[in-house]
């Protein structure tokens, strides 16, 4: 088994709803979708972030769509509105979760490495 | 592919979103209905706030600006417009709108509906009186020890009322607070004549304005997946979804605009800001996401189908905004050599003179922008050699006096901290009243009564 980020596992978007913030994370395959059931938990998840989410952590299971779903309680400083963070509506956590490391066969971390990232050399088209 | 479609575009995520968006929907191919999200959490204190000093104010302006520049087109081509843009006034909102019907030629060829009945703020002693404590959902404290401080109160209608006003014909339905999906779902039940209580169509209807209630965030703004290969992004095409009797539906965009509609896209949007996908309450039905069948068809189309619902809570979701104190952040540039160590001895000094000058902060936080200000304690060690951080310090407080201390307080560091220091451009930190969020409940029955629909002919 090779450790590789969750990023070149899945891919995410984050939100506020008050002081809670959520994490959708999306398998990039079916394949990959057990993996992050069994590894990605939400204590993994409550242990990532440390003191920057101060509640509890909850994990949801959407298998149709090869996603979970993370609600984390008083995760923003106390709410996109009187929060003194730049990310005051949790906007960014999704790609600090990217940060993660998880454990894959190494067939697995071959056949995705360097995903999530721009390839090297990489330019914004010019017009 | 059988039957007839409805067509329901998303012109705006929220107020301040691009202001060309609704016109490339409108004129870049066909439409039905297009709906305007305008309403963030904390939006109606704002808007009630400019009610309190100009009483013809507290909705989006910007909606009625909007409308002068789309509206005959729409017209022309039978485009109804649901925006929550009322805020709190859909009644100024609606006679501004009669106003520039007339004034873009549309007399007597135009109908304005608006829902009334949200607002709950001229209410709340009643309803507190009545014995509905409206206790805060995450932590159960009655509203009672922020009674005096609220700004707004406003219940999240559902479909009912728009769905009214668009029976009564009205081509633009301006609304207060609804649930934002209601804003979409509400054109369905209207075109399709769904029941209510046809919970799997209901659900159908709420995860279709759930897509496009974000405008771009369904089409490719805003995506993780492969970001770099998303074209076009600077004339994205905003969301449409192509919806069947059924209920079943197509996410879409117009051609020859840019993003992109794919399963990562989309799916990105489903888990947007949602608690337990089985049941995603809405006040007219609690949708299972975890039934949703998506199939990417290739060439921007993404279909949705098979989504259930059951029968929703028998309360309507309140929110309400009251002030918490005030805020303030300013930032300095610190550069190369040892910008970090620079950016870290001028906090300190910072932190000293709060202390010695008795400041009374209820939180001072510091952040270094190049290095944690986004993943706080996940960046890992500092930049080694950074050619440059920028040193952010916000503070908050009930003490008004102290915020406005702090406001000046950086400039200095320019001339008595440490070295190589630049980025005050932009004069002291700016004070900024906080409003805080109260979400609570409320039983459908106590609001209901007091919802109406109204129509005005331009």
């Amino acid at each position: 088994m090779t450790s590789v980020p969750l990023l070149q596992l899945a891919h995410a978007r984050s939100g506020d709803k008050g002081d809670s913030a959520n994490i959708g994370v999306v398998a990039y395959e079916p394949e990959l979708y057990p993996i992050l059931v069994e590894q990605l938990t939400a204590d993994r998840v409550r242990a990532h972030f440390g003191d920057w989410v101060k509640g509890e952590v909850k994990r949801y299971e959407l298998p149709n769509l090869h996603a979970l779903n993370f609600v984390m309680r008083r995760a923003l400083d106390g709410g996109g509105t009187i929060s003194l963070r730049t990310d005051a509506q949790g906007k960014v956590l999704s790609a600090a979760l990217m940060r993660l490391e998880l454990q894959v066969p190494g067939e697995v971390a071959e056949r995705t490495r360097g995903r999530g990232r721009v390839p090297p050399g990489w330019r914004p088209p010019e017009r | 592919m059988s039957g007839r479609l409805v067509r329901i575009g998303g012109g705006q995520g929220f107020w301040g979103d691009d202001l060309d968006a609704p016109i490339r929907l409108v004129e870049g191919g066909p439409l039905d209905y297009l709906m305007l999200d305008y309403l963030a959490e904390v939006t109606m204190s704002i808007l009630r706030k400019l009610r309190d000093r100009d009483p013809s104010a507290g909705y989006a302006r910007d909606f009625v600006t909007l409308m002068g520049r789309i509206w005959p087109t729409c017209t022309e081509r039978g485009v109804r417009v649901v925006a929550n843009a009322g805020g709190v006034n859909a009644l100024g909102c609606a006679d501004a709108l009669v106003e520039a019907g007339q004034e873009i030629g549309l007399a007597g060829r135009a109908r304005v509906g608006l829902v009334l009945g949200d607002d709950l703020t001229e209410r709340l002693d009643d309803l507190l009186a009545e014995g509905h404590e409206l206790t805060h959902l995450e932590t159960g404290a009655p509203l009672s020890t922020v009674r005096d401080r609220v700004r707004s109160a406003n219940a999240y209608l559902g479909v009912g009322p728009v769905v009214e006003a668009l029976a009564m014909e009205a081509d633009v339905v301006v609304t207060g607070r609804v649930a934002d999906p209601a804003l979409a779902a509400a054109p369905l039940v209207h075109e399709f004549g769904w029941a209510v209580d046809d919970y799997d169509r209901m659900a159908a209807a709420v995860v279709a304005g759930h897509v496009v209630e974000c405008g771009a965030q369904s089409t490719g703004g805003n995506c993780m997946a492969e970001w770099w290969t998303i074209p076009d992004l600077d004339v994205v095409g905003f969301p449409i979804v192509e919806v069947e009797e059924s209920g079943a539906f197509t996410v879409t965009k117009h051609p020859g605009t840019g993003g992109r509609v794919d399963r990562a896209s989309v799916t990105e949007q489903i888990v947007y800001e949602i608690g337990d996908p089985r049941r995603v309450m809405t006040p007219d039905v609690a949708a299972d996401f975890t039934s949703i069948q998506l199939d990417d068809e290739g060439g921007d189309r993404v279909r949705l189908e098979g989504i259930r619902g059951s029968e929703p809570n028998d309360s309507y979701k309140v929110s309400i905004a009251y002030s918490a104190g005030w805020m303030a952040a300013g930032t300095l540039l610190y550069t190369w050599p040892d910008a970090v160590e620079k950016a870290r001895a001028a906090d300190a000094m910072l932190r000293r003179r709060f202390e010695r000058l008795g400041y009374r902060f209820d939180d001072v936080r510091t952040e270094l922008v190049g290095w944690n200000a986004g993943h706080g304690p996940l960046s890992g060690p500092p930049p080694v050699d950074a050619s440059e951080v920028q040193l952010r310090v916000s503070v908050r407080s009930t003490h008004r006096a102290s915020v406005e201390a702090f406001s000046r307080e950086m400039a200095p560091l320019v001339l008595t901290g440490p070295p190589s220091v630049t980025g005050y451009a932009g004069g002291r930190a700016r004070i900024q009243e906080m409003v805080a969020y109260w979400p609570a409940l409320i039983p459908k029955s106590a609001v209901d009564p007091h919802v109406r629909v109204e129509v005005r002919d331009v």
